[in-house]
């Protein structure tokens, strides 16, 4: 605490709350707050972590012949894209600190244009997946899951096919949604710093942001391997 | 005593955080801690009564071996939900949302929470969440039980599962906000001088709790969110006719519900460690270990969960693991048990209300934690499964200990919320009525359970029926006990007497304010230069922030 005392006149900062003792102590909380809530979406993902771990043990060769089915071009495209994306946003934050605002509000312009152009992506994946019957259960009640698209490989029931594709729609759907909200958020962010709202004595609110893409990001670079590259080598 | 008699702090400040602001909206919309925290102990009050009227039903209709009150499919649906509402939204947030949410900012000298918008947000989804269970509940109800197993819950069942447990999830983004917002003014806004050791134990063990929090309830959140989509739409993970494994549901829900346990629990050890030291007029024996098994049991907790597994499939070397663990989780539980009584020892001890709550806590929990060794040895586990020693055994840390804390800390600290004082006779009186008729109801469960009388069956056999009617008997006690403060503490809000700032004569900083404190808690930031139980002589206690008068006496640049 002793250092947060340090920075004392700053309480006429108009970012300031009436709770905090100064700027540094805001930031500090803002800061540990995103962080905490992090932990809490890593074990909120965990769950579905948890059950494909443990399925893609049960059925491995079901997991395998589903996972080949899904588009490789597509996710690694989309892995290209989310990763520029991270890398806008880390100079978006730099601009913020820096104090440079023209930069600022291009490069959250481009994190969001890179953000959308992922679920588009995504979108066209899930839409082949509709049109080769491959949505799990009674999602589409008009439209049963057939997993006869899908070249099976020995002892692959289609049963469990079915099973790796409701896996695949939790984690990515809620992978997506997680993308929609950053989506907004940075909107948000862009919005304040089209005004001018950040610079070198505040910036917390973009730190933030940032630190809430970057997770979403890493989030989908272990999805990726694990629904899209795991057992590819078993199809040849 | 004497001489801590005439010491005389002033009286209330005129504007306090009660009186500041007038009208509905200046309520609904605040943003202050004490006033949120209000808000939710109206709210948990409701859900407690609510429970309260099922467990009501249950033991009208254990009173007789035969099912004649409830037919059995009303049944399941009453214990289900006295179940859900008990758990989720009374005793999880009941004393993190009530008395943490009061007193965190106060005891370590901040203004507020770290994040105000956030802490009314949560009690904001806290609702949400409720009116989506009542939703549920007056559609049709639910008859999983508690605990949601799969397959029933995912195929089987035909009552409202998806929308209670949307209430569920619901409810949970606002356990994990309270808990996030605990943590994160833990950490930044403790005032100068207040240092980790220095923390009151309310504290720890609220630091403790909120890390349960935030890492168990989003397992919950998507565990209950799964379920809910395998129900509505036919894909699946836990029903085996979709190639799924419902083990994997138990082991998902207990990950949470195990260590939910102990979201209930360690605030509650938290408000008896203030209140053992504080009206033992001793510094508690051991701060270091007691502040420490708090985090232990958080993480402890987290490893425990497969005891609830020992007749489901799980292995049997997972089994012996999970039975060694449950057995270490007892040690820091027992630290504080032994701490406590240590610093009673030679203390200058004084049995007001809180007090009488607090010593029958350890009495209680030192009966649950002694049973709850029982269940984790696997042989004795298997005998008594699904039996009402189990629901017994969990009646005393969730009664017993959870709510003994929660009304403990609620007299103890009523002064400092209301400004009044409740009355001592009728607290003291109510304490012991609710403490002999919370044994009536549950010590008689344990031989029922033990000799074979399972749960959640509306009728059963003759044998049984002198330990239920006991059981019934001990609760309208404990339901009479229940209702005493009730009404003397909303009565009162009004007629009490009014509280001094500091009526126990205590050091710690909440004490150090006016009864009610003022919005901002202190009319300038302490300076923390005591230790958490320093008794010191009371005209050394120096005072902060008195509202308009005490303006002098809040200069704490002078000693």
């Amino acid at each position: 605490m002793a250092d947060s005392v340090a920075i004392e006149h700053e309480g006429s900062h108009p970012a300031l709350q009436h709770h905090f003792e100064n700027l540094e102590q805001q930031r500090e909380a803002g800061t540990l707050g995103m962080w905490v809530f992090l932990v809490t979406e890593i074990m909120f993902f965990g769950g579905m972590f948890f059950a494909y771990t443990l399925y893609r043990t049960k059925y491995p060769a079901a997991f395998a012949s589903a996972s080949n089915h899904l588009s490789l071009t597509l996710g690694a495209v989309n892995t290209a894209v989310l990763i520029f994306s991270s890398f806008t946003m880390a100079l978006a934050v730099y601009s913020a600190q820096t104090g440079k605002r023209r930069n600022q509000v291009v490069c959250l312009a481009l994190t969001i244009l890179l953000g959308l152009t992922f679920l588009g992506i995504k979108a066209v994946e899930y839409h082949d997946k509709y049109v080769d019957h491959l949505i799990p259960g009674r999602l589409l009640p008009s439209r049963p899951f057939d997993a006869s698209d899908v070249h099976l490989l020995p002892g692959a029931a289609p049963q469990n096919v079915e099973m790796f594709y409701w896996i695949y729609f939790a984690m990515t759907g809620m992978h997506a949604v997680h993308m929609i909200i950053g989506v907004g958020l940075l909107s948000v962010i862009l919005f304040f710093a089209w005004r001018g709202r950040y610079g070198p004595e505040y910036h917390n609110p973009v730190e933030i942001s940032g630190l809430y893409w970057h997770f979403v990001d890493i989030i989908w670079i272990f999805l990726f391997p694990l629904l899209y590259l795991l057992g590819r080598h078993l199809e040849h | 005593m004497k001489a801590i008699e005439t010491f005389q702090l002033p009286t209330a400040a005129k504007v306090n955080y009660i009186n500041a602001e007038y009208g509905l909206k200046s309520w609904l919309l605040t943003k202050d801690h004490k006033r949120i925290a209000l808000l939710y102990l109206g709210s948990i009050s409701f859900f407690f009564f609510l429970g309260g009227l099922y467990a009501m039903f249950i033991r009208l209709e254990l009173l007789t071996p035969q099912g004649d009150l409830l037919s059995s499919a009303t049944y399941n649906k009453v214990f289900t939900q006295h179940g859900i509402i008990m758990v989720f939204f009374f005793l999880i947030p009941s004393i993190p949302a009530t008395l943490g949410n009061f007193l965190v900012p106060m005891m370590i000298g901040a203004k507020d929470l770290a994040f105000p918008r956030i802490n009314l947000l949560s009690w904001y989804i806290y609702l949400l969440g409720g009116f989506i269970t009542i939703y549920a509940l007056l559609a049709g109800g639910v008859d999983t039980g508690w605990t949601f197993y799969a397959p029933y819950s995912t195929t089987f069942s035909n009552s409202y599962v998806i929308a209670a447990g949307l209430g569920i999830f619901v409810s949970g983004f606002s356990s994990i906000l309270t808990g996030l917002n605990f943590i994160v003014t833990i950490h930044t806004m403790r005032a100068p001088g207040m240092t980790w050791f220095r923390l009151p134990l309310f504290i720890w063990s609220h630091y403790a709790t909120s890390l349960v929090m935030v890492l168990g309830t989003p397992v919950i959140a998507i565990t209950i969110l799964l379920l809910a989509f395998e129900r509505l739409a036919h894909v699946g993970i836990f029903d085996p006719a979709a190639g799924g494994d419902p083990v994997l549901f138990q082991h998902l829900f207990w990950f949470y519900s195990h260590p939910a346990v102990y979201i209930m629990v360690l605030p509650s050890m938290g408000v008896v460690s203030e209140l053992i030291a504080n009206f033992s007029r001793k510094n508690i024996f051991g701060y270091k270990f007691v502040a420490f098994s708090s985090l232990a049991i958080a993480v402890f907790g987290f490893l425990v969960w497969g005891h609830h597994l020992f007749v489901a499939s799980q292995s049997v070397y997972a089994g012996m693991i999970f039975s060694f663990l449950s057995f270490a989780v007892a040690i820091p539980s027992a630290i504080k048990v032994f701490n406590w009584t240590a610093t009673l020892y030679k203390g200058s001890i004084s049995y007001d209300t809180p007090m009488l709550y607090a010593l029958g806590f350890i009495g209680l929990f030192t009966i649950g934690g002694m049973t709850g060794l029982f269940l984790a040895s696997i042989a004795i586990d298997v005998h008594v499964s699904d039996t009402y020693f189990i629901v017994a055994h969990f009646h005393y840390i969730m009664v017993g200990g959870a709510l003994f804390g929660y009304l403990g800390g609620l007299h103890y600290w009523w002064p400092k919320i209301s400004g009044r004082m409740y009355p001592e006779g009728w607290g003291r009186f109510s304490a012991l009525v609710i403490y002999v008729g919370f044994n009536l109801t549950f010590l008689p469960q344990f031989v029922a359970g033990y000799l074979g009388m399972p749960r959640r069956y509306h009728a059963y056999p003759p044998e049984f029926q002198v330990f239920n009617v006991l059981s019934s008997a001990g609760a309208s006690i404990l339901g009479f006990g229940l209702l005493i403060p009730a009404i003397y503490l909303v009565w009162s809000m009004r007629y009490g007497k009014h509280a001094e700032a500091n009526p126990w004569h205590l050091p710690g900083l909440e004490w150090r304010t006016a009864s009610p404190p003022p919005t901002e808690n202190f009319l300038v930031t302490p300076v923390v230069t005591w230790e958490a139980y320093e008794f010191a002589p009371p005209e050394e206690t120096r005072v902060v922030g008195f509202g308009d008068e005490g303006l002098e006496a809040a200069d704490i640049s002078k000693p």
